[in-house]
């Protein structure tokens, strides 16, 4: 592995825009990097090879010009295969759409164009980002690079693997109910998802509207903030957009220091169903937040026990909408349409063959709470439920700036495991789930390996609404203490591909 | 099939029950772009050229409302009487369809922006109240054309074809409380009340409202209770009737078949009906397997509105005059009776005759050419009075050329059928079809001349005093001139030259 | 007692027009009741006075003003389209009206 691949986004921005190293030199170590792990990773579900050496060479003959671009020009990044892109495939993972070109690019991919980001390539996900293992992709699984036998998380399991991998400094993903925490918890990397509204859904194949939010993976705090600030902001497209500024979230990454900070350890979090060792590097955590000057108390948010079963009820209402634009009229797959059958029976026909078990699911489990006569009592209480989640922030903010808690309850659980028991997949969600329901910010930063297997452990940090640059001033304290106990970063333990 | 059902005569079906209706009226806003994205509305625009990911649902889109038609639909609610919701959701009407690309209709559910409103109409002289449940905004689906089968219709046919133009153009949807005590004028007064309507959209300027482009389209509800009986029977809905003559021939036809039902034992289907133009008929629309449950929830890819009270108040205030108003004003003005106000309402005159007489023509005038010869004209061809291709500006000409004495009347209507035919403005006509009345004295009195000479007998009557002949010798000079003599100046010669005073 | 019927399931997938085999209808109402069991949990929280919540963030008044935006050239639109005729997207034939 040559070095170009250790350094950071930041380093590489640095270096290409000094000319030290040239973009076009930077995406080929990463596509080489690329045909050598993915047979055994499977982060990609497409290589845009050829794209991204051209858009590498023109952001060079830019800088060449002495054109002034953004910090990250010329870096590569690889995007969640959810948000559109012209001139790439774009399936969400699922069969319904294999093939399809988007004629338009979603906000995201636009902004990350315009500020010279090369894109390496499409990551594989759970179809339509439902899942928590990547495992529902209709493309395969993907390889936790820590142990290939392993889930890398999901949804955006693709995207955590491939940064996890050196496949790419960075990725975008999306998180709904933690599919970007909880897969940068489990591969060792840093993801974060934004303040609902704070990045654009433009563009982004809807799951849950209310819920999904675009995020950044990387490999160390600052890098994530880059991307974040790189791609956020308001968007005309997006009616939820938040029409404000985004938050400094690369100079709190800078900044780094904690000292006062009051942190609130959520008491609902913990107990029964938590491994041993993913409590017990939590539990450090803690402790090292303190010794950094932190004032920590436990804070009660007594209705973040009912987040789930709500999350399940408002996350497959909303999918079951969403997902009806899949009906073999205007795109995507047609199955069974011999001349002799209607348009309703080629609709359920392809359906039927283009959806994978889970997001059938899904879609049944939400007509059901959106039905008549069942409203009231599942999708109407789940939305009076997370009222009383937002309050429960609310509340926990007065008292404290941040709150934390494990990502996961477990570390990354063998492929196969959880496949067909949908219920004990969901678990895997338990602690990130809240920050969805409330629409506020949180970020996983990487604390440490499971005395048990040996397996990353995240640290989930979260902050008020448009506090983001909370979750990386204290993200990246914690990087840096536990970075100097190390003697490094917490992927040089990974064991090589 | 349905078609053979056995109708009651309408007076005996009201005689034995009382009609029930509900209207919902559908008017697409005359916006420049799309309910929630960029595209243009254009009417007629070559298939899928004006479309775009969010209005053919490609996967990641997502809808951004149009303000200025959240602001049309809450003036039509305010010109309605409506209360205005101080803060209402999107909601998505979940079924399938292929000329819906979302398979979902964003619209609005338990929470409209307008609510409770009315609207007076008049009928046969008597003011009917219409109360008004909600108005709500919504987006228009897609257009179908089937193909193959003997029909073109949708039954029978191959596939079909789909063009996604009219997808999302903004739909306001106005929907009546039930309208009960209309007795045997329930088809009047759902014309009425669709007329009224389509005026004061106009008015409004929100809409082209145009029902033979399906910028207006109407859905009847009709139910009938027996006489005596305050429980409402079961309704149907007759879906887009497209023209105000269909709105009455669909209530009056189902009600004749309601009744012929009911009186024969039998009971109405909870179902919809499909309106067919040619006959004055309704027809079963597809019978549903299971009842639709569209799984309304709120849009969360769009934020509440929340109206601004004080921006409701200035719009209510902006508020222009509105048509049951501005009738009773122009009334006045013009002094014409009741009688002849309503017949140029129902004849859609109102406007036309407005813009002549502010053209420069006299009330008496306007009133009189457009209600006349115009209307016999529009009637003969089987259009609407507006649809014909003359100005009122060309009216007011024409009314000018009458009173300045250069035409009359037999010449006027000649010059009107020039103009409708293509053949320019009135005074074009006048000189390319040498319509001038004859003024020139010389040429006048040499026509009279040989008049008098060819009809001596006449001629000698007069003279003898018998002054009553001296018509048929006007008549003479009318015919030899081709009708453009004076004829009040011919007369006043020939008893001239016949030394008759 | 089981929420969720194979029949029930049957219906859900009518509605949501999943084709599905009987074999799938047996599997997913096992899944479906159990997934039911555990979010109808819900129904504890005493809520009656709480209002719900439809949006992650209480906004309102997003609007876009009037104004014509570029559309997609035809070919564009059309491009994924599983079957074209005439400019238009072709689709099987359609069994009837609704709503």
């Amino acid at each position: 592995m040559t070095e170009l691949l250790r350094k950071t986004a930041e380093e590489l921005g640095r270096l290409i825009a000094a000319r030290e190293v040239s973009a076009a030199e930077v995406a080929q170590a990463h596509l080489d990097r690329i045909a050598e792990v993915e047979p055994k990773v499977n982060a990609f579900l497409h290589v845009n090879a050829d794209a991204a050496l051209a858009q590498a060479r023109a952001v060079d003959e830019r800088i060449a010009r002495g054109e002034k671009l953004g910090p990250l020009a010329g870096v590569p990044v690889a995007h969640k295969d959810v948000f559109t892109t012209t001139g790439m495939p774009t399936t969400a993972g699922s069969k319904i759409l294999e093939g399809w070109l988007p004629p338009y690019d979603a906000t995201v991919t636009r902004r990350l164009r315009e500020a010279g980001l090369v894109i390496l390539g499409k990551t594989n996900l759970d179809e339509f980002a439902m899942g928590s293992s990547t495992e529902n992709s209709a493309y395969g699984p993907t390889h936790n690079p820590w142990d290939l036998s392993r889930i890398p998380g999901g949804s955006s399991g693709g995207s955590s693997a491939a940064v996890a991998a050196y496949e790419a400094p960075l990725s975008t993903g999306t998180d709904t109910g933690g599919s970007i925490r909880q897969p940068a918890a489990v591969t060792g990397i840093v993801g974060m998802k934004p303040t609902y509204g704070g990045s654009s859904r433009y563009g982004l194949i809807a799951f849950a509207s209310s819920l999904d939010t675009p995020g950044p993976f990387a490999r160390n705090v600052l890098d994530a903030a880059l991307l974040h600030e790189a791609f956020s902001g308001h968007d005309v497209m997006d009616s939820t957009s938040i029409a404000a500024e985004v938050p400094p979230v690369v100079e709190a990454a800078r900044q780094a220091d904690i000292a006062g900070l009051r942190v609130g350890v959520v008491k609902e979090f913990g107990g029964e169903g938590y491994q041993p060792g993913v409590l017990a590097r939590f539990r450090e955590a803690v402790d090292l937040l303190e010794s950094l000057g932190a004032k920590v108390v436990e804070v009660s948010c007594p209705s973040f026990g009912y987040a789930l079963p709500a999350y399940y009820l408002i996350a497959p209402s909303e999918c079951s909408s969403n997902l009806a634009r899949f009906d073999a009229m205007r795109y995507g797959l047609r199955v069974g349409d011999d001349g002799t059958r209607s348009a309703e029976e080629v609709m359920a026909l392809t359906r039927a063959a283009g959806f994978g078990p889970e997001v059938k699911r899904r879609i049944m489990l939400g007509t059901y709470a959106l039905s008549s006569g069942y409203y009231d009592a599942y999708y109407g209480q789940a939305q009076k439920v997370r009222t009383l989640i937002a309050r429960d922030f609310d509340a926990a903010f007065h008292q404290v700036d941040v709150l934390v808690s494990p990502t996961t309850p477990t570390t990354a659980f063998p492929i196969g495991e959880r496949a067909d028991d949908p219920m004990a997949m969901y678990l895997a969600d338990l602690c990130t789930i809240p920050t969805n329901l409330a629409g506020n910010a949180a970020i996983s930063v990487p604390c440490g390996l499971a005395d048990e297997d040996g397996l990353p452990v995240g640290l989930q940090i979260m902050a008020p609404v448009l506090g983001d640059d909370r979750c990386y001033r204290v993200g990246a304290a914690v990087e840096k203490a536990l970075e100097d106990r190390w003697g490094g970063p917490l992927l040089a333990k990974a064991p090589a591909l | 099939m349905a078609d053979t059902e056995t109708l009651m005569p309408y007076d005996e079906a009201l005689e034995r029950f009382e009609p029930v209706l509900g209207l919902e009226t559908h008017v697409e806003l005359g916006t420049a772009s799309k309910m929630f994205c960029g595209c243009p509305t254009e009417f007629g625009a070559p298939p899928n050229t004006q479309v775009c990911p969010v209005c053919l649902a490609l996967p990641g889109s997502l809808p951004v409302a149009n303000a200025e038609a959240i602001e049309s639909t809450i003036r039509i609610g305010l010109a309605l009487n409506c209360s205005i919701a101080e803060w209402c959701r999107f909601a998505r009407k979940n079924y399938f369809y292929p000329d819906m690309p979302k398979n979902y209709q964003i619209s609005q559910y338990d929470e409209p922006l307008c609510t409770d409103g009315y609207l007076d109409v008049v009928v046969d002289g008597r003011t009917v109240r219409i109360e008004i449940e909600r108005v709500h905004l919504e987006e228009d689906t897609g257009k179908s054309t089937h193909v193959g089968g003997s029909t073109g219709r949708i039954h029978g046919a191959d596939y079909s074809i789909v063009d996604y133009n009219r997808a999302g153009i903004p739909l306001v949807e106005i929907v009546t409380k039930p309208i009960a005590g209309t007795d045997t004028l329930a088809p009047e007064v759902a014309r009425a009340y669709v007329t009224e309507l389509r005026e004061l959209v106009r008015t409004l300027g929100v809409s082209d409202v145009r029902m033979e482009e399906g910028s207006m389209r109407c859905d009847v509800n009709v139910s009938l209770m027996p006489r005596g009986s305050s429980e409402w029977g079961t309704r149907t809905e007759t879906k887009n009737v497209n023209s105000l003559r269909s709105v009455e021939r669909a209530v009056r036809g189902e009600i004749e078949r309601q009744a012929a039902i009911l009186a024969d034992g039998g009971r109405i289907t909870q179902e919809t009906r499909h309106f067919h133009e040619e006959t004055g008929r309704t027809t079963s629309g597809r019978s549903k397997e299971e009842a639709q449950d569209y799984r309304y929830f709120p849009e969360p890819d769009l934020l509440p509105i929340a109206p601004d009270r004080e921006w409701v108040a200035a719009l209510k205030a902006a508020l222009p005059e509105l048509p049951s108003v501005r009738r009773s004003r122009l009334q006045a003005e013009w002094g014409v009776s009741d009688l002849d106000m309503a017949a140029m309402h129902n004849a859609d005159a109102i406007e036309l005759v407005e813009a002549t007489v502010a053209a420069g023509a006299p009330a008496a005038d306007a009133r009189k050419w457009w209600m006349g010869e115009l209307a016999r004209r529009a009637n003969e061809a089987g259009t609407a009075l507006a649809e014909l291709s003359i100005t009122p500006a060309e009216v007011a000409r024409v009314t000018e050329l009458v009173a300045s004495g250069a035409l009359n009347d037999k010449l006027a209507r000649q010059v009107l059928e020039g103009v409708l035919a293509g053949e320019g403005s009135p005074d074009d006509v006048v000189a390319k079809r040498g319509l001038q009345i004859v003024n020139d004295e010389g040429e006048l009195s040499a026509i009279i001349d040989k008049v008098l000479a060819d009809n001596a007998d006449a001629a000698d009557k007069v003279r003898s005093g018998k002054v009553a002949a001296v018509g048929a010798l006007v008549g003479g000079v009318m015919k030899a001139s081709r009708g453009k003599a004076d004829a009040a100046r011919a007369r006043e010669l020939i008893l001239e030259k016949l030394g008759v005073s | 007692m089981s929420a969720i019927t194979r029949d029930e399931v049957a219906h859900l997938a009518r509605l949501s027009r999943l084709a599905l085999a009987d074999e799938e209808l047996d599997h997913f109402a096992a899944q479906l009741d159990q997934i039911v069991g555990a979010v109808a949990r819900v129904a504890e929280v005493a809520a009656d006075d709480i209002p719900p919540s439809s949006h992650a963030l209480p906004l309102t008044n997003v609007f876009r003003p009037d104004e014509i935006r570029p559309s997609l050239a035809p070919e564009q639109a059309l491009s994924g389209a599983p079957a074209v005729e005439d400019d238009r997207f072709r689709v099987p034939r359609i069994l009837g009206e609704e709503a």
